[in-house]
């Protein structure tokens, strides 16, 4: 039996004002278990803690239940109250008399009665809560970064900016993502490479960040400051460790016909190669659907040329096992596929490309030098049409395109309508919109200049269909505005498409038991207050993957998510929520139904020895709970045939002891 | 129950912790007032609720019994109040089939920042059980007080 102390606070006149609190004091006192009932006019104040402390030693009490304001307001103070007495502070409950009595009642009497009830309900909980202890587990000082852009690099290096040491893996023989790509960066067109390669070359000399490029996570247990991460090495065919960069391998390859993806195929590179000259780690790759050597056994050029002796045919994947304390998903975005857009005649015509594609022709490092060209005959084009939407805000074709708007397309459309007028002053540039959409720091008045500065023709109204006649596109539009069918002759058209979540955060986000939305974006914990976590305890979210983002925001959200980790790193040992699930193993008949509802992965089976009655050993499967991933929400519980989940602090009897004291 | 010979429906009203237990102290901080017969019970999360729990308050003479959760998508646990509205759609249902009229049971969203529609929902379910008159079925005899 407990020995309950209750304390009915007035809170002024809040409480007393509508509640006759001595009367609830008085009432209580016969309530079983009930040892001792007072009440005082601020129980939160410090004399008011002092009664508490004191009644707790006097009367050797094991729980109390203090009716006061909402336990969202005072909880934590009265639990510290507690345990500053020696009491285990889950032994506390409130009774919320104010906000939830006083504050919405105006009859005494009938107020003073909720009060009696609702203390009444505290106090049949109380008489069945027992001591929990939060669980404590120790913290792995080491974080993982999934994905190698510049979501990934900016939190790798804010990590280990901190002092604890980071981890990157890209899938790509190097990082820097497709912010290496592009060619400006909106709204003030510095060039991109211009301010990332100084990051990257940051990230790969950093003594606190270890890069795995051309690597993937292919295994992922544990749980928050333990997870356990196996990363596959894939075999690039070269000693990273002897590999100096110099490039003499990827002249002299003769295999010189391999689209080269950097360049998203509008040129060739050879079978080794290195993506791109500021690549980090500049390390040659060499490709093994391609090379004459591993498919055929001749050849080996690169070997021959090779003066640090960093080229090996054997070399086989190798799979590396990590701990982390914490992992963050960097995976970022990709362009949708084309494919399904007959109408824009992307597949029948090399005039039509994507926005990426444009970046590509546009920047100095690209297949052209530089140099505007057609892709087709490599003659400039006078006439440029560039259509927005390419997929985005497409409710009614949800086959082939997006729901969402991809958010970064006005502004980068704006960005190279602006940069062909600057450069090629006698090429006419028309744009097609749904809407243009401009909300970030300066990029109103960026896309303003495009309009007003630099005479880019913007035309409200979708492109219908693009027909290539001869060598140019003819371009079939709506114009809203005027209200008219117009025709162009382009000799270049640029789709905006939409951006989708990269292929492989689907299969991550089952390994890390990470939630996704419909679109395969990342779930944060709140859309509001926790935007940069995952509801998975120890998975952060950073850039693209959760939510398509321009440069800014993808650098704002790796600087939080670092920052989150740091914050975790920074523990010795975590305490946890008591208040979570447990399973009774006897109860338990295996069935999986509260592994299937619970949205953390916490609940895991094994097959344990159970003595029988007749004093055999019988073997069964039994669902555990990881307490350390568990959130507490008792899904699990209501999930459970046998009865055998329960929840701590919020236990089946205890809330049904608080039904029958209300419904007395 | 009857008080003044006057009909008062007792409530049961289960709100979660992160968004409608929250929606309930809003009200109260607002003065926004609702009849003295709901009283609430807080859980973590409204997929707690388990349906035994409401069983057994009608079985204890409750009128009518409201569970309060975050709005759909909003879920602090990101899922657990799909599984409320599908439990609970099943079970309402059964409860009808018994002769718990449906308008005595019900699921609302209430967030954090609603203390007038928690009052609101609150004034108007209320009203709705009153107009049923008092719970006779399921309730059990022995636990009269």
């Amino acid at each position: 039996m407990q020995r309950i102390g209750v304390f009915v606070c007035w809170c002024g006149s809040n409480i007393a004002g509508t509640v006759d609190v001595k009367a609830v004091a008085e009432a209580l006192k016969n309530e079983p278990g009930v040892v001792f009932s007072t009440d005082y006019q601020y129980m939160c104040s410090q004399a008011g803690q002092d009664i508490i402390k004191n009644a707790i030693k006097e009367h050797n009490l094991s729980g109390i239940v203090v009716c006061s304001c909402s336990p969202r307001m005072h909880e934590q103070t009265f639990r510290k109250t507690a345990q500053a007495a020696g009491l285990n502070p889950y032994m506390v409950e409130i009774s919320n008399i104010r906000e939830q009595c006083s504050w919405v009642h105006k009859d005494m009497e009938k107020g003073t009665e909720k009060a009696i009830i609702l203390g009444k309900a505290a106090i049949a909980k109380v008489n069945l809560n027992a001591p929990l202890t939060p669980g404590e587990s120790p913290v792995t000082k080491r974080a993982l970064v999934i994905g190698g852009g510049i979501a990934g690099i900016q939190t790798a290096l804010d990590i280990a900016d901190a002092g604890f040491p980071v981890d990157i893996v890209e899938t790509k023989p190097t990082i820097g993502g497709k912010m290496a790509q592009l060619d400006k960066t909106f709204p003030t067109l510095d060039c991109a490479a211009c301010i990332l390669t100084p990051k990257m070359v940051d990230a790969g000399q950093s003594d606190k960040i270890r890069i795995f490029s051309y690597s993937e996570v292919s295994q992922v247990k544990g749980f928050v400051g333990n997870f356990d991460v196996t990363i596959k090495k894939k075999a690039r065919y070269v000693k990273e460790d002897l590999c100096t960069g110099c490039g003499l391998c990827t002249e002299k390859c003769p295999q010189k016909k391999v689209p080269n993806e950097f360049n998203l195929g509008m040129d060739n590179r050879r079978a080794i190669y290195i993506p791109f000259a500021q690549a980090v780690p500049k390390v040659a790759t060499i490709d093994a659907d391609y090379c004459t050597m591993l498919k055929s056994g001749k050849c080996g050029v690169c070997s021959k040329v090779c003066t640090a002796g960093a080229i090996d045919y054997t070399q086989k994947d190798e799979y590396i096992e990590e701990k982390y304390g914490a992992i963050v998903v960097a995976t970022g975005y990709n362009p949708i596929s084309m494919d399904k857009f007959d109408e824009y005649a992307y597949n029948q015509s090399k005039d039509v490309i994507t926005s990426l594609e444009f970046e590509r022709l546009t920047n100095a490092a690209g297949p052209t030098a530089g140099k505007l060209l057609r892709p087709s005959d490599n003659k400039h084009p006078h006439t440029i049409v560039f259509v927005q939407c390419v997929g985005s805000r497409c409710a009614n074709c949800a086959e082939k395109g997006k729901e969402y708007c991809s958010k970064i397309c006005c502004m980068y459309t704006a960005k190279h309508a602006m940069l062909t007028r600057d450069k090629y002053p006698d090429t006419d540039v028309y744009v097609f919109y749904i809407d243009v959409r401009t909300p970030g720091k300066s990029f109103d008045e960026f896309y303003r200049r495009a309009v007003e500065e630099y005479g880019v023709h913007y035309i409200k109204g979708m492109v219908g269909k693009i027909a290539p006649e001869g060598d140019v596109l003819k371009v079939q539009a709506s114009d809203l505005i005027n209200n008219k069918q117009i025709h162009i002759d382009a000799d270049l058209v640029v789709l905006a498409a939409a951006i989708e979540p990269d292929k492989s955060a689907r299969p991550l986000a089952t390994m890390l038991t990470a939630s996704m939305d419909t679109n395969d974006f990342f779930t944060e914990a709140h859309p509001k207050l926790r935007p940069v976590e995952s509801p998975t305890a120890g998975v952060f979210l950073s850039g693209a993957c959760q939510g398509p983002k321009d440069i800014p925001e993808t650098v704002a959200q790796a600087g939080a998510a670092a920052s989150k980790v740091i914050g975790l790193l920074a523990k010795d040992k975590l305490m946890g929520n008591p208040c979570v699930a447990h399973s009774n193993e006897l109860m338990c008949n295996g069935c999986s139904s509260c592994e299937r509802v619970c949205p953390y992965g916490a609940i895991t089976y094994s097959d344990k020895e159970f003595r029988m009655p007749d004093r055999t050993v019988a073997i069964r499967r039994v669902a555990s709970v990881n307490e350390a991933v568990c959130q507490g929400c008792g899904a699990c519980t209501v999930a459970c045939p046998s009865g055998a989940m329960d929840l701590k602090g919020f236990a089946n009897n205890q809330i049904v002891a608080e039904v029958d004291a209300i419904c007395k | 129950m009857q008080i003044n010979g006057e009909f008062k429906p007792l409530i049961v009203a289960f709100c979660c912790n992160w968004c409608s237990y929250a929606g309930a102290d809003l009200a109260g901080n607002n003065r926004l007032a609702y009849p003295e017969n709901v009283k609430i019970i807080k859980v973590p999360c409204s997929c707690r609720v388990n349906p035994m729990f409401i069983l057994r308050a009608f079985q204890r003479g409750a009128d009518g019994v409201i569970i309060c959760g975050c709005h759909p998508g909003d879920c602090h646990y990101t899922s657990g109040n799909y599984y409320t509205r599908r439990r609970m759609s099943l079970l309402f249902s059964m409860l009808n089939f018994l002769g718990i009229e449906k308008e005595r049971t019900r699921v609302e969203w209430v967030s954090a920042a609603e203390g007038a529609k928690f009052a609101a929902t609150m004034n108007e379910f209320t009203e709705a059980v009153a107009a049923l008159g008092e719970n006779k079925r399921l309730e059990d005899l022995r636990c009269k007080r």
